[in-house]
């Protein structure tokens, strides 16, 4: 005989709650309290249903993933919410740039802000290595996870363009020569770099079309050498364009977890 | 089922049916595209696409180059020949055109101060008679020859010859390296 829990105030206020049209149009199912339920929880939210609605016992096992891969995500948020408050404070312009980040150290409430970013920054490099490394050492690359694996690939190139873009916009001379420094490997790209192989082939007579104010540097710098164009352009991209593409191509990276069959089991 | 099709129509009761009008026999409509033309519409219209898309694509990609750069001209004027002493390495021009201006016994060179390392940007260091770079410590003679660290060629000289109005002229899209032959030639040494 079942037997009814008795009615107290707080369940009563909660029967209320739950019974309001607001609630039932947010939650479109009851309680997580049985399987069908707890199904229902992940594959009803936007965000929840690229997660696999139930995992192998493995998968929660530390050993076996580390939890790089979600280590990885959650210091992309923590970078996006620091950096987004950064924002409020940097100016990305010769003139401004250095000392609005002195400011944001020694006038800024708050001075740790921009450490937890660039820490936060060092901390996602090691974890996405570290995560390809975990997927590598248990053959998670294997099909059906082949194009997983390559969707990870370019998001592990996206996040060290990341750091190289952050890089700059401190504006001191590490960041000036550091980026003239790696921006210089675009000269040597083939047919687009103006040192590259095959560049000459690309003239018309004498005119060359790949000289040094038309080739792969100059349109990331935005000129000849690191100057105020490349400042704004490398803001731009660390601030907009990569992170854009990184979040489209982790959804779909998380995505596909759940299409390819989960967290690969233990070998 | 025909019939039942008939007897779905709502019928008035009561009144006199009024003359149904004559079905017209439904003649075909004559379409507002021809077979012959919608076929041929296709590779058209694909092609159009395919330009529109192309050539939006090429000009976001030129989007990228700007036509006006503030940056310092490429080519300059360094003043008269007799502003120079002999045997000193000019720094005057290095911070605004990135160029040492020599001035030897028998003439001028230009130096584009450039690491040939990895693009930094040595300093002279008079006191040592060298040009040392201060990202991986390459150092170079006075003739911009390279002799430590890890650069692997010399420093690249810069056209310099006498303009009309009797100053020197230095123009760094004229680069001359010394490992391909090239400061033999008359543009990159002035002869005093």
């Amino acid at each position: 005989m079942a037997t009814k829990p008795p009615e107290t105030f707080l369940s009563r206020t909660w029967d209320y709650i739950t019974d309001t049209q607001i609630w039932r149009s947010i939650f479109r199912h009851g309680m997580p309290s049985n399987s069908r339920n707890r199904a229902l929880a992940v594959m009803s939210n936007v965000f929840l249903h690229l997660h696999p609605v139930k995992i192998r016992k493995s998968g929660v096992r530390l050993k076996f993933t580390w939890c790089m891969g979600g280590l990885t995500f959650f210091l992309f948020l923590v970078e996006t919410f620091t950096g987004l408050l950064l924002m409020f404070y940097y100016r990305p312009t010769v003139a401004y740039a250095y000392m609005d980040i002195i400011d944001l150290a020694e006038q800024v409430p708050l001075g740790i802000m921009r450490e937890i970013h660039r820490w936060g920054a060092h901390a996602m490099v090691i974890t996405v290595w570290l995560h390809m490394f975990r997927v590598f050492m248990t053959g998670s690359y294997k099909p059906p996870r082949e194009f997983n694996w390559n969707v990870g690939v370019i998001l592990l190139v996206l996040t060290l363009l990341l750091s190289f873009t952050g890089y700059l916009l401190p504006w001191d001379q590490l960041a000036i020569w550091a980026i003239t420094v790696g921006s210089n490997m675009a000269r040597a790209t083939p047919l687009l770099g103006h040192e590259g192989p095959g560049a000459q082939l690309l003239a018309l007579g004498d005119v060359k079309m790949v000289h040094a104010g038309s080739d792969a540097r100059f349109a990331l710098l935005g000129g000849r050498f690191v100057g105020e164009g490349a400042l704004l352009r490398f803001y731009v991209l660390h601030c907009v364009g990569i992170p854009l593409v990184a979040g489209i191509l982790m959804a779909v990276h998380f995505w596909r977890v759940r299409k390819d069959g989960g967290i690969s089991g233990p070998m | 089922m025909a019939d039942e099709k008939d007897s779905a129509q709502p019928q008035v009761q009561g009144t006199p049916p009024a003359a149904p009008p004559q079905p017209v026999p439904a003649a075909a409509p004559k379409p507002d595209v021809s077979r012959r033309a919608f076929v041929w519409s296709l590779p058209v219209g694909w092609a159009a696409f395919s330009a529109a898309c192309a050539s939006s694509l090429i000009a976001t990609g030129r989007f990228l180059f700007p036509n006006v750069l503030f940056e310092p001209p490429q080519a300059f004027k360094a003043g008269f020949p007799s502003e120079f002493n002999v045997g000193e390495v000019d720094v005057r021009f290095k911070d605004a055109f990135g160029v040492w201006i020599v001035r030897e016994g028998e003439g001028f060179y230009a130096l584009i101060a450039v690491c040939t390392h990895l693009g930094c940007s040595p300093n002279w260091l008079s006191a040592e008679n060298k040009f040392k770079c201060p990202c991986h410590g390459s150092g170079f003679y006075r003739t911009g020859i390279n002799f430590e660290g890890p650069a692997p060629r010399p420093l690249e000289r810069a056209r310099i010859v006498l303009a009309d109005d009797g100053q020197i002229l230095v123009d760094k899209s004229v680069k001359f390296q010394q490992e391909k032959g090239e400061w033999t030639n008359p543009e990159a040494f002035l002869k005093a």
